[in-house]
């Protein structure tokens, strides 16, 4: 495998361009192109059976509209509250030595082990209003968790934390203690480490969960149905709604509220990775 | 680590921060795995072991792992391939790419499994084509295999990028500069380097093949003691009302995940490293 | 300073781990195949029916017989169908399904006179399910919109059970005092108004009555209740026959194209036609179906009582009339219905 030395639009002052460029691209793009590009455009080719203006009302009924404000209302928070809890973990198992770390850092991935289904009957067990967490919910704050839009975050919740701990963990080992430990002798107090040594070192990597973990839940579907409660206009999910269409033999319906989500989505993750990129520069 | 003096955070802020860590791992994530083995247990050992030995259960476990194993492989190449292309190179559309990588993520389950009942079903692009010639490929092995890809495609580009973007290209420059081969630097350089996180998105990836629900499920059938993977035998035996068995097949399976978790582990502590030590050499 | 002081990784950790216990799952060959595809509640039928089905073929002809099944919610069933999984057989919730699998080629257009009974070998009918000694006092559908009642019933866009909930009840309000769609229309708002977990199928739906304790009243198919009835010893639940109901027809058919290709159909048609005969008929009557056979029914009157019941056909003209104007989107169902908080 004698690489390529293609030439590399390198940008300013380069020792030498690491070779080995267009093999891993070809690879990359095969990889891309068969798995997920092809069956895509499946899904960009089909709605349009139904006419532009058939794709316009197919996706603005009310319910579509308000199935997507859910759905991307709900993994937005869901995420945003994976954020700290995430990095509380991560910090935990990387920094910290206490009795059952271990034990944590191997829980950390168990929303990974547990198909999504089985998540989904689990936490409806433990938060419907005869379960083990949510009879205490319901008699100490009278909250009701499942069977309303909270259960979906609740849900959604549990499925994004590894994301978000497992991308930043690798980058809290990576960075170790000594840059720290420099900025401390140099006179940093420790807040004052944290805020300009730590944390920036870390925001990359944040983004990064941040939007791993809101991409999975946009469109999570086995571990919400149980204990959505799948209210029309309340708590009814975009994509259950592509399952109902296709239970009317409507693909193409299906396929336009597929695409709605997808062109929502791709321009936040554009979005988050263009912070990345940006706080990336800043700290270079 | 945090001995070390002039970072050591007061011993009351590390107890408080390590209690509320333990505290959102047994709210979060220990409770619903509790949840799973109190119900698969409630009817007895008997009755649980009788699930795991049903024929259908064990054809269903088969059919899993024989889906895991082609796609775990593929998604290693390609995500590897990617992730250093990505970080170690310079070129138009990085972004793009990064971001097409992340895309099965933000694509629902079910649309996941639709797109490939769209391309090869008998309604689909491909469709009379492939049943003039008998092939079978949605409601048989080779769809529940690509919609499994699919589902876990990024994993490992995803948990490998971040590294080695963090790592540089100091080190893959200077190897290059001393006359190796790309292949060299990769395999001598980078791949070290990133290893563990390797590890731990093959892992990952491996429990979400094995783990998936809403994709195989448009593409699978539901064909008892054929085209069933092991969620869909729980959603099954869930559906016939037999609740201790179709926990106790979920947590042999979350037994399985939490298994090579620990293999992980282990493995680090043979090694007596953690990822990334001594590589500190990011910029 | 690069990661030479990290230890190699064992390699084969990597790669050999799955590899390993993959092998293909065993068949046997020698027997003929025939794959049933079928709806949620009629697992347990079909369990027994291919059992007996099996030794019957074999005494007859001396071939194995291997019977696979597959269930799911009717719609998606029938979806899987159209989109080539390759059933020899389906036996749907409703004649809708059916009639969509053979809009696309793979059945005849007349299918549902190739079998007696508009090829519904057993019926069921619409009934509740309420908790024990009946605190609420649930007798017939007008009380299902009384307020504080919770009623729990799947959501009809997606279960072929909750269209058969929602005609019944429909088909109860135009025979009150007064009633026109009008009537039948906002009684239904209230009914699902009522309503507040809306499953996508019927077993989610006994399953969030009877396990999570979720509503007051499951509106249910009647082998449905029954079977909830037998599998949920300790529920405290039981059986509430409302006034009128629904003839419940589900249909079953030879898939004509996957039967032709695979060369099933002889055992296709045998495996329908056993359905009609003596022990299929006692079969579904064991598992709550209303038996088509007259004496047999009438035998199990403790278990089907009679009521009144009307038929798609005749109160909705037909299946083809009632999914367009009631359940597809921007119809009925989506025009009446209204969150309830």
């Amino acid at each position: 495998m004698s690489a390529g030395t293609l030439p590399l639009p390198t940008r300013g002052v380069r020792v030498r361009a690491i070779p080995g460029f267009g093999l891993s691209l070809g690879i990359t793009l095969l990889w891309l192109g068969l798995i997920v590009l092809l069956p895509l455009a499946t899904l960009l080719v089909r709605p349009w059976e139904l006419g532009l203006a058939g794709v316009w009302d197919s996706v603005t009924e009310p319910r579509v509209l308000a199935a997507l404000r859910l759905s991307f209302g709900a993994a937005l928070l869901a995420a945003a509250i994976d954020l700290p809890l995430g990095l509380l973990l991560a910090w935990a198992i990387t920094r910290l030595r206490f009795p059952g770390r271990g034990l944590l850092d191997a829980a950390i991935d168990l929303p990974f082990a547990l198909p999504t289904a089985v998540a989904g009957i689990a936490l409806t067990a433990l938060l419907a209003p005869n379960g083990w967490l949510g009879a205490l919910l319901a008699a100490a704050f009278g909250w009701r968790i499942a069977f309303t839009p909270w259960g979906i975050v609740a849900a959604l919740v549990f499925v994004g934390l590894p994301f978000v701990a497992r991308t930043v963990e690798p980058v809290l080992r990576d960075t170790g203690p000594e840059a720290e430990e420099a900025a401390a002798t140099l006179g940093a107090s420790r807040p004052q480490t944290l805020a300009r040594v730590v944390l920036p070192a870390l925001w990359p990597a944040l983004l990064a969960g941040f939007a791993l973990a809101f991409a999975r839940a946009v469109g999570e579907y086995g571990s919400v149905i149980f204990i959505a409660g799948n209210m029309p206009l309340v708590s009814e999910i975009a994509p259950l709604l592509i399952v109902v269409r296709l239970e009317q033999f409507d693909y193409a319906g299906a396929a336009a509220v597929g695409l709605a989500m997808l062109l929502l989505a791709f321009p936040v993750l554009l979005g988050l990775n263009l912070l990345q990129r940006a706080l990336r520069r800043g700290r270079a | 680590m945090s001995e070390r003096p002039g970072i050591a955070d007061p011993a009351w802020v590390r107890a408080l921060l390590a209690g509320a860590a333990l505290l959102v791992g047994l709210l979060l994530l220990a409770l619903p795995l509790a949840v799973v083995f109190a119900e698969a247990l409630r009817r007895g050992w008997g009755v649980a072991t009788a699930a795991l030995a049903d024929p259908d259960t064990l054809s269903a476990i088969r059919l899993t792992l024989l889906v895991a194993a082609i796609t775990v492989p593929v998604n290693l190449v390609g995500g590897l391939a990617a992730a250093w292309c990505i970080a170690k190179h310079d070129f138009p559309g990085r972004r793009l790419l990064t971001t097409l990588i992340e895309l099965p993520f933000s694509v629902s389950p079910v649309i996941s499994g639709l797109v490939f009942v769209l391309l090869f079903g008998l309604q689909g692009w491909f469709g009379p084509w492939l049943q003039a010639r008998d092939i079978q490929i949605v409601f048989a092995l080779p769809g529940l295999v690509l919609a499994t890809l699919f589902v876990t495609f990024p994993f490992v580009a995803r948990t490998v990028l971040p590294l080695m973007q963090e790592q540089g290209r100091t080190e893959e420059e200077a190897a290059a500069t001393l006359g190796a081969s790309g292949w060299q630097v990769f395999r001598r350089v980078t791949l070290p380097n990133v290893q563990w996180a390797l590890l731990s998105g093959v892992l990952l990836c491996n429990a979400r093949a094995m783990g998936e629900f809403g994709a195989v499920s448009v593409v699978s059938g539901h064909i008892r003691g054929q085209t069933n993977t092991v969620p869909l035998h729980v959603e099954i035996l869930y559906n016939e009302y037999q609740f201790a068995g179709a926990f106790a097949v979920a947590a042999l399976l979350a037994l399985l995940g939490l298994a090579t978790l620990a293999a992980k582990t282990a493995l680090e502590r043979l090694t007596g490293r953690r990822l990334g030590e001594g590589t500190g050499d990011a910029a | 300073m690069p990661g030479s002081r990290l230890p190699p990784l064992p390699r084969r950790a990597l790669l050999a781990a799955p590899a390993l216990l993959a092998a293909a799952p065993a068949r046997a060959q020698a027997a003929r195949e025939l794959l049933n595809v079928s709806y949620d509640p009629t697992r347990e039928l079909y369990r027994d029916y291919n059992a007996g089905f099996a030794k019957a073929w074999q005494a007859r002809t001396g071939q194995a017989v291997r019977v696979n099944t597959s269930h799911g919610g009717s719609g998606r069933q029938a979806r899987s169908v159209i989109d080539g999984l390759a059933a020899d057989v389906v036996t749907l919730a409703l004649a809708y399904d059916v009639d969509a699998i053979a809009e696309r080629g793979l059945i005849a257009r007349d299918w549902i006179t190739r079998l007696p009974h508009n090829s519904a070998p057993y019926t069921s009918t619409i009934t509740f399910l309420v908790r024990q000694g009946n605190p609420k006092g649930i007798r017939d559908w007008g009380d299902l919109v009384k307020p504080g009642i919770g009623v729990i019933t799947p959501n009809p866009k997606t279960s072929g059970g909750a269209r058969w909930n929602y005609l019944a009840a429909w088909a109860w309000a135009l025979r009150q005092p007064g009633g026109d769609d009008r009537a039948a229309e906002e009684f239904l708002g209230r009914l699902y108004r009522n309503v507040p977990v809306l499953d996508t199928g019927a077993r989610g739906s006994t399953t969030s009555f009877v396990q999570r304790g979720q509503g007051d009243v499951l509106l249910a198919w009647e082998n449905e209740a029954h079977l909830a009835l037998q599998e949920f010893a300790g529920a405290k639940v039981e059986i509430v026959t409302p006034s009128l109901s629904i003839l419940a027809e589900p249909s079953v058919a030879v898939v004509d194209r996957n039967a032709e290709r695979r060369g099933t159909r002889d055992l296709a048609e045998a495996y329908l036609q056993g359905l009609y005969a003596p022990e299929g008929q006692a079969l579904a009557a064991k598992h709550f179906y209303r038996p088509r056979d007259a004496a047999l029914l009438a035998a199990h009157a403790a278990l089907f009582p009679a009521m009144e019941l009307v038929t798609v056909d005749g109160a909705f003209g037909g299946w083809g009339e009632a999914q367009r104007r009631h359940f597809a989107d921007g119809g009925v169902f989506d025009q009446l219905y209204k969150p309830g908080r």
